[in-house]
């Protein structure tokens, strides 16, 4: 979404307007949603009432932000907005880890912050070099996708080793009591984390251009630029996905293993802290 | 030996101020009803848990003062359910010496010395290949005390190891377990609830009852005169 606007706000003016009674006419299809809700009584109605203006209240806020954010053209006024996008990104990886927020978020937002950090300097710096390295027509709309995927990995990763760690504890302490250390005794679960965390990245490797078209890629192309561009800027962005994911991911495992973990190297009985 | 040690799980107090020897050299037999914090017990020999109060000691140093892996290695530990690393016999007996880390293993774990150790357990050197998943409860029993022995541990806990046995796997297992004791001059506590095992394989009774100390002696003096009398009454079932 956000490399959309992004790239419309830059994108060549033979793209089509969208006016507001558009947008009103395209709500007709949520609508139907809501009908089908109705139908089934699904008592989703409400929801998707509630979401549909949600949805459009924070993608047009967004978008003003973004008009402020490309016109002041400041470095640190680009570096806020990542940080704003990386916080909200922290927030919401803890959700279903099954651990308490306190204790997982500082590991999430963390790795977060050095997984995606680490990726999105690496695009910059060494892969698309834009002349003025904070161009927020680049930084943003990448670091968007960069965190939107460093924060699945990043809770796929803290739920599965919760799971792992808590249906693993004989193994685990049978290690201890033979002197593993903790790291050797919860690799087990480390490696079934990473796995989990990991798979949908190769998943989408597999499947992208066949079964996905990538929304920024469709982006680009609604906003007029040039399919073959379109593609190599996807290519880009589905290896720096990879990398941002798999680096959170190990991360995440590395940090939130040892929380399960005293310092005389004892499972702590009542799971991680 | 333990020092007024008091445990606290969830907020219950399972262990309640307990002072314990547990002589070196003998085969000791931790006795008493379901609760009685047995398990309890023998988790801070190894020192899977902590004490909430009071001190642990192990060759008259506290537990806290030696590093925690090279103490768990020197304290093995059975525990009741035995757990199987994946792969076979074989993986598991080197997973112990592996963990020791390189260079510190202390023998070639080569597969004479596998064979050596599934024989002082009285296993078939033939089980060295075999995969962990399909043995019998006797036989990961046998598999687990003999991974725990590949350490060359000097005090041997076991928690109830005869519990999931038929009576007659039982008392081979626990000859091996007592030979095995005789052969090292390795200490060994064990948790049981069969009370004719202590009574035969024994040479030392602790008896326990809601976390304390009920009595603790020789386990022929127990068995035929006990002072107390709960354990007169825990040990006439025998
Ligand atoms: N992890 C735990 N959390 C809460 N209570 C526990 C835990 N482990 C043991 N207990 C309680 O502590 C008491 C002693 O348990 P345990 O040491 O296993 O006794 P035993 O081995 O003598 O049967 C029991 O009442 C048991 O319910
Ligand atoms: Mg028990």
């Amino acid at each position: 979404m956000l490399a959309t606007l992004a790239l419309a706000a830059a994108g060549d003016p033979t793209t089509l307007d969208v006016s507001w009674l558009d947008l009103g006419l395209a709500g007709a299809l949520v609508l139907a949603a809501m009908g089908i809700s109705a139908w089934q009584r699904l008592g989703l109605g409400r929801g998707f009432a509630i979401g549909a203006v949600r949805a459009t209240v924070q993608l047009v806020v967004v978008g003003y932000v973004l008009v402020y954010v490309f016109a002041a053209d400041r470095w640190w006024l680009v570096l806020l907005a990542l940080a704003v996008m990386l916080a909200a990104a922290a927030q919401a990886s803890t959700g279903r880890v099954g651990a308490p927020r306190r204790v997982v978020l500082p590991v999430t937002g963390t790795a977060m912050l050095v997984g995606a950090g680490l990726t999105l300097a690496y695009v910059d710096a060494v892969v698309l070099r834009p002349g003025q390295w904070y161009d927020p027509r680049y930084l943003i709309p990448l670091f968007g996708m960069i965190v939107g995927n460093a924060m699945n990995g990043a809770a796929l990763a803290a739920e599965r080793l919760t799971s792992e760690m808590e249906s693993r504890r004989g193994e685990i302490e049978a290690y201890l009591a033979l002197g593993a250390t903790p790291a050797r005794a919860a690799a087990e679960p480390t490696r079934r984390a990473l796995t989990a965390a990991l798979i949908p990245a190769v998943n989408a490797l597999m499947v992208v251009g066949l079964v996905t078209l990538p929304g920024m890629m469709t982006g680009q192309i609604l906003a007029g630029a040039s399919p073959l561009l379109a593609v190599r800027y996807q290519i880009v962005v589905m290896f720096m996905l990879t990398g941002a994911v798999a680096l959170t991911s190990a991360l995440v495992v590395l940090g939130y293993r040892k929380r399960f973990f005293t310092a005389a190297e004892q499972l702590r009985p009542g799971g991680p802290a | 030996m333990l020092r007024g040690v008091v445990q606290e799980k969830q907020g219950t107090r399972v262990l309640d101020g307990l002072d314990v020897t547990l002589p070196g050299g003998e085969v000791t037999a931790l006795v008493g009803p379901s609760g009685a914090g047995k398990t309890s017990l023998l988790r801070l020999l190894n020192r899977l848990d902590d004490p909430t109060a009071g001190t642990v000691l192990f060759r008259g140093r506290p537990v806290a003062g030696y590093p925690v892996r090279e103490l768990r290695r020197r304290v093995g530990f059975v525990f009741q359910a035995p757990v199987m690393f994946p792969g076979t016999v074989a993986d598991n007996l080197r997973a112990a010496v592996a963990l020791a880390g390189p260079g510190e293993a202390p023998v070639a774990a080569d597969e004479r010395w596998v064979a050596g150790l599934l024989e002082s357990v009285e296993l078939d050197p033939a089980y060295a290949p075999r995969d962990t998943e399909h043995l019998s409860g006797g036989e990961k029993q046998r598999v687990a005390l003999a991974r725990a022995l590949a350490t060359r541990p000097e005090v041997l806990l076991l928690d109830e190891p005869t519990a999931a046995l038929d009576p007659e796997v039982a008392e081979r297992l626990m000859s091996t377990i007592v030979r095995v004791a005789a052969d090292s001059g390795r200490t060994v506590v064990m948790v049981t609830h069969r009370l004719a095992e202590a009574r035969d394989f024994t040479t030392h009774t602790v008896m326990m009852e809601a976390g304390r100390l009920v009595e603790a002696g020789p386990t022929r003096a127990l068995f035929e005169r006990a002072t107390h009398e709960r354990t007169r009454a825990y040990l006439a079932s025998a």
